[in-house]
């Protein structure tokens, strides 16, 4: 069965659009990474998914259960970690803990108090108190203390100090191997590169690439640098050019021979070609001029 | 019952303020009745000839050297106008300060569906309104003890029971407002109990604009009506209370669907 089945889901803010004909799957006990910028649809998607807002179309569904018929049930299995945690002033952190067990009707005393160690929060401070990196932690404690079968997290890291962010995503990774499934949305691509294993893509409303992280990242373009002089006037398959004083960067995907044989020709002091990471990926997702289809486009995943 | 506890500690101190607010000046509204009782006798004419003035606060009715009379008139604008201010206040925003408050996420993401939610909302609303003037009844009738006049406690009933009224109709109908407002319900609650309140004073006031005691439920808890008669007019009671239900209705109808920003 899978964790999360959107089919066709649609929404508009009157005629605004929200998000338009997504389509996506994300299996039981995968670590999946949603990935788009603000405003692209992905808490949208996730709000829907939550029944904070009703679907406009199509449909979708959390381990079988109906987003729209079986809510509650579907909120029962799942943790939420909003991308900016706003608790009830007054509350002490305590208090908020209780308050979020109770209305789950659930004990999680000693999940949260594990939790709390974990990562190192004072749970007798009030919330207004707190900075929005603590805020976030009390986000976190609420969204996994009950054990959720689905962890549904939005920027989950933002105002955390990296410390902090590696004792959650160890957190996260040992729930994930105790069988949770994982649905990260975030525009901090190295957090989905490092610990998602497929991935979406999601632009303005609609999804534009779906796939396992390591294809989204193998592709038949290089980044190249070279420190020096080289003419590379007249070579097809250059994009992203940046020349410096000392030398010049750019992708490749042309004909590596040809690009050898310039360098050759050249005077080149110093010399890397790498793999583009999944930043570079998605910026060319994002990129304006890109508007072709997948398949047509000149910097292409590499499928085989 | 986790809701209703978390709602009534989220307005205690705002249910604190209003009730100590209301309960201190009725009784010294009350206190300050022997000192006046002489001086009422002398006045009472004045005050029951001065036009429209008179008849805004239906002094041209009721007798200001009479315990009732006074405290009518000057206990019940207190209570009439503090409850319905403190019962709108309490119900207008109660709904809408989850989204205004951007705490919304966090209710609406836990395994309570929405009208559960909009149910533990509203007894929390109703229970401050009941304890409140559980509390001012209380105060009201120890005042009067304490300055030794016999407790008129048909007239007092009246009066508590329509000004009781008067609130959990103001209650549903910015109960049903706080569904739809995404923010500023709070003033609009407001707005609408100072507006019924004027509404019963020209209505009070022309002959003509009698018909506005069918909208403003400060026309049933018209203390000079309730003293004067002897009881309360059950028409206008049941309408005013209608219009409360329509307001709880509507609340219930539109926060069970509503998109959540």
């Amino acid at each position: 069965m899978d964790a999360i089945k959107i089919e066709n889901l649609t929404k508009y803010y009157g005629k605004a659009r929200g998000i338009r004909e997504i389509n996506l799957t994300v299996a039981k006990g995968e670590f999946f990474g949603f990935i788009g910028p603000n405003g692209a649809g992905k808490s949208t998607t996730i709000r829907t998914l939550l029944g904070l807002i009703s679907p406009t179309s199509g449909r979708a569904s959390v381990f079988g259960l109906d987003i729209v018929k079986d809510k509650q049930e579907i909120l029962a299995r799942t943790g939420y970690l909003p991308s900016e945690a706003v608790f009830y002033a007054g509350m002490r952190v305590r208090e908020v803990l209780k308050l979020s067990a109770n209305l789950r009707e659930k004990d999680c005393g000693e999940e949260a108090g594990r939790l709390c160690e974990q990562l190192q929060l004072d749970t007798a401070r009030k919330v207004e108190e707190l900075s929005f990196g603590n805020r976030k932690k009390v986000g976190i404690v609420c969204a996994l203390q009950h054990e959720p079968a689905l962890l549904v997290l939005d920027e989950p890291t933002s105002g955390l100090d990296p410390l902090m962010q590696k004792a959650f995503f160890d957190i996260l990774r040992e729930r994930n191997r105790a069988g949770a499934t994982v649905f990260l949305s975030s525009h901090i691509l190295s957090e989905i590169q490092h610990n998602c294993t497929r991935a979406a893509i999601i632009r303005e409303g609609e999804i534009i690439a779906c796939d396992s992280v390591e294809t989204l990242s193998k592709t038949t373009a290089r980044r190249v640098s070279v420190r020096g002089t080289v003419v590379l006037e007249g070579l097809a398959g250059i994009r992203d050019r940046e020349d410096s004083p000392g030398g010049v960067n750019f992708l490749y995907s042309g004909d590596m021979n040809l690009l050898l044989q310039r360098l050759a020709a050249g005077s080149v002091s110093d010399l890397s070609v790498s793999e583009p990471d999944l930043e570079e990926i998605f910026m060319h997702y994002y990129r304006k001029q890109v508007q072709l289809p997948k398949k047509e486009a000149e910097y292409d995943t590499d499928k085989t | 019952m986790t809701l209703i506890r978390h709602e009534l500690r989220q307005g205690r101190i705002s249910f604190i303020i209003w009730t100590a607010s209301i309960g201190f000046l009725l009784a010294v509204c009350v206190f300050l009745f022997p000192e006046m009782k002489g001086q009422m006798e002398d006045m009472g004419d004045m005050f029951s000839s001065m036009g429209s003035f008179s008849d805004a606060f239906g002094m041209d009715r009721l007798n200001f050297g009479t315990l009732m009379g006074f405290y009518a008139i000057e206990c019940g604008n207190v209570l009439g106008l503090g409850g319905a201010f403190f019962a709108s206040l309490c119900a207008a925003g109660i709904l809408s300060k989850e989204e205004k408050d951007r705490t919304a996420e966090f209710l609406l993401t836990h395994p309570v569906n929405r009208a559960r939610i909009v149910t533990g909302k509203l007894a929390a609303v109703y229970v401050q309104i009941a304890v409140m003037n559980l509390i001012i009844y209380g105060i009201s009738v120890a005042s009067i003890a304490a300055i030794g006049e016999d407790v008129p406690w048909k007239e007092l009933n009246l009066l508590h029971l329509a000004y009781f009224l008067l609130q959990a109709e103001l209650a549903g109908i910015c109960f049903g407002i706080s569904a739809f407002a995404r923010r500023g319900g709070v003033s609009i609650g407001l707005g609408i109990a100072a507006g019924m309140y004027f509404l019963n004073l020209v209505a009070n006031i022309a002959r003509e604009a009698e018909f506005l005691k069918y909208i403003t439920p400060f026309g049933y808890a018209e203390g000079a009506d309730i003293v004067t008669e002897g009881h309360l007019d059950g028409k206008l009671a049941a309408i005013g209370l209608a219009f409360g239900a329509v307001g709880i209705a509507a609340a219930y109808g539109k926060y069970c669907r509503k998109d959540i920003r």
